[in-house]
């Protein structure tokens, strides 16, 4: 018993970093999640992965200007992302060209100008920083920050839920039914920004997209509920968040990639030993019902 | 006049410059049903689209009677069927128009989304999830909706495809249904044209430009039929401008058969 407190409780309660680590975490996890569950619904994974880098740019020309300060880096990510989403939202929507062509384009520059931009005045040390976050770092602004962002993210999702779904189950209905269609997406694309500037603070560029999507590509493979499916992600990125904590504290790990590598292994369990994962499609099914 | 639903005055629709619907005028009766008929690439779906607004016109004209809800099934919906979703849940987006973005659904509301279903047979499907029922279901689940969402003017799209016999007759009763008992104005993109002569009180036959409008049995006569067929489905590049004042003149298609109604 003693073990286990010393396990899993002790550092939590020793250390204040580790606590607004968790909480940090936490509060990523019940905001990203949910927006996670509509980017891999509406095939957009790869989207919020190029968006993540594309915030890089902005990011890391308020570092330029200001060093490593939470405001200017978190405005430039927010104008370099709003730029991005709303760039690629436009292609998509008003031409025939689909948004992953130019969403790859788009994050390999984002990403080179970014690290340039970093490389003129900052270490590599500032780099890694920036590329991996620093989640054990986090003060009592970030977290403001990211609590803000959970809570729009949370009234935002409520408010515009029903829109969301029929956006993605049946956009040619919603259409004929309302005009809510176009701008739907582009609040969405708002909430995906917007919270991967939060998750920037904690975990990088290269990872902030990481409690987004894995919490919610491993749900899938166990609900066929969007409502359950949402609850699932944020469940898996809390549990994903405390052990990858614990693991980086215990063995001395990154804390940030530790986060993200803890959502993989649920990912890699869920794929496998889901209600709809791998084994379960496997299993010859020798009986069957009458009807 | 003014018992019309949706109202066409030289209306022409198309894409890129190039006439889909070509200077269709007339109206569509208050309460009639209609069943739009034609070759493949004869504009039928793009009236639709006209009607429901999801296209702007080129020229002319297309009001729909303000204040009416309008239901619209395509032909190729977008549906994610991979969606994680139930049939209920398809089924309650029909109450958009009543309820919008936040306003709750009542219990009256899922009773009326629970008749639905029974009205197209299927009771017992509600929890089902949407990827697993078969064409034909998933095409009376969308029926389900369109009741639903309880609209004056019901424009559907090639409904019947792919749709078995039972089913098809079971969904040409309720479209009958809401017609006769009801008072809705319906409009059915059909290719069978037995089906329509059968069933269908009007008809409208396009080939780009109406060829014929009015009681179906007249309008499929062969004579019309024949004169559907001559269009030339592509399209003329380097075809004219179609100008004001240059009708039935000499750049290949006519107007004067445009048959107005009532």
């Amino acid at each position: 018993m003693d073990q286990l407190f010393h396990l899993f409780i002790a550092p939590f309660l020793e250390f204040g970093f580790m606590q607004k680590a968790l909480l940090g975490a936490l509060l990523l996890s019940i905001s990203a999640g949910p927006v996670g569950v509509f980017l891999m619904l509406r095939r957009m994974s790869l989207t919020g992965d190029a968006m993540a880098h594309a915030i890089l740019p902005g990011a890391a020309a308020g570092f330029l200007l200001f060093g490593l300060e939470l405001l200017p880096m978190t405005i430039g990510g927010l104008i370099a992302g709003v730029i991005v989403a709303l760039g690629a939202g436009a292609v998509s929507r008003l031409t025939i060209q689909k948004e992953d062509a130019s969403m790859a384009a788009f994050y390999l520059i984002a990403l080179s100008v970014g690290v340039v931009l970093v490389s003129m005045r900052g270490s590599s040390i500032d780099l890694m920083h920036v590329l991996f976050g620093t989640v054990l770092a986090l003060n009592t602004d970030a977290l403001m920050l990211i609590g803000l962002v959970a809570a729009i993210t949370l009234v935002t999702l409520v408010v515009f839920w029903r829109a969301l779904v029929a956006e993605c189950l049946d956009p040619l209905f919603l259409r004929s039914v309302s005009r809510l269609g176009s701008p739907v997406h582009f609040v969405f694309l708002g909430l995906v920004v917007v919270n991967l500037v939060a998750g920037f603070q904690a975990l990088g560029t290269l990872m902030s997209v990481g409690l987004m999507i894995l919490p919610a590509a491993a749900a899938r493979f166990w609900t066929q509920r969007v409502e359950t499916m949402c609850v699932l992600a944020m469940f898996i990125g809390i549990v994903c968040s405390a052990s990858g904590l614990l693991l980086s504290y215990h063995f001395s790990l990154p804390s940030g990639p530790a986060i993200i590598l803890s959502a993989g292994v649920s990912y890699a369990i869920s794929v496998f030993v889901g209600r709809r994962g791998v084994i379960h499609g496997l299993r010859p099914r020798t009986s069957h019902r009458t009807a | 006049m003014s018992n019309a639903a949706v109202t066409f005055s030289d209306l022409t629709l198309g894409y890129h410059g190039h006439p889909a619907v070509h200077h269709l005028t007339g109206s569509i009766r208050s309460g009639s049903l209609t069943a739009v008929v034609g070759a493949n690439g004869s504009g039928k779906s793009t009236l639709m689209k006209g009607i429901v607004g999801m296209l702007s016109p080129l020229t002319g004209r297309c009001t729909v009677v303000s204040g009416i809800r309008v239901a619209y099934l395509p032909q190729q919906s977008e549906l994610d069927r991979s969606f994680p979703a139930r049939v209920i849940d398809l089924v309650s987006l029909g109450l958009w128009p009543r309820r919008g973005l936040i306003q709750r659904h009542t219990p009256k509301d899922r009773e009326l989304v629970s008749e639905a279903l029974s009205a197209v047979g299927l009771e017992g499907f509600e929890t089902r999830s949407i990827d697993s029922l078969s064409g034909g279901q998933m095409q009376r689940a969308l029926f389900a909706r369109v009741l639903v969402q309880d609209a004056e003017l019901i424009l559907l799209d090639e409904p019947f495809n792919a749709i078995d016999a039972r089913t098809v007759t079971d969904l040409v009763d309720l479209i009958k249904r809401w017609h006769s008992d009801e008072g809705r104005t319906v409009l059915v993109v059909v290719h069978d044209l037995d089906l329509v002569r059968e069933h269908f009180p009007e008809a409208l036959l396009l080939a780009r430009r109406p060829v014929a409008w009015g009681e179906a049995t007249k309008v499929l006569d062969p004579e019309n039929l024949l004169k559907a067929r001559q269009f030339n489905e592509a399209w003329d590049e380097d075809a004219p401008w179609c100008a004001p004042g240059q009708e039935n003149t000499d750049h290949g298609h006519q107007h004067s058969v445009v048959a107005g109604r009532r």
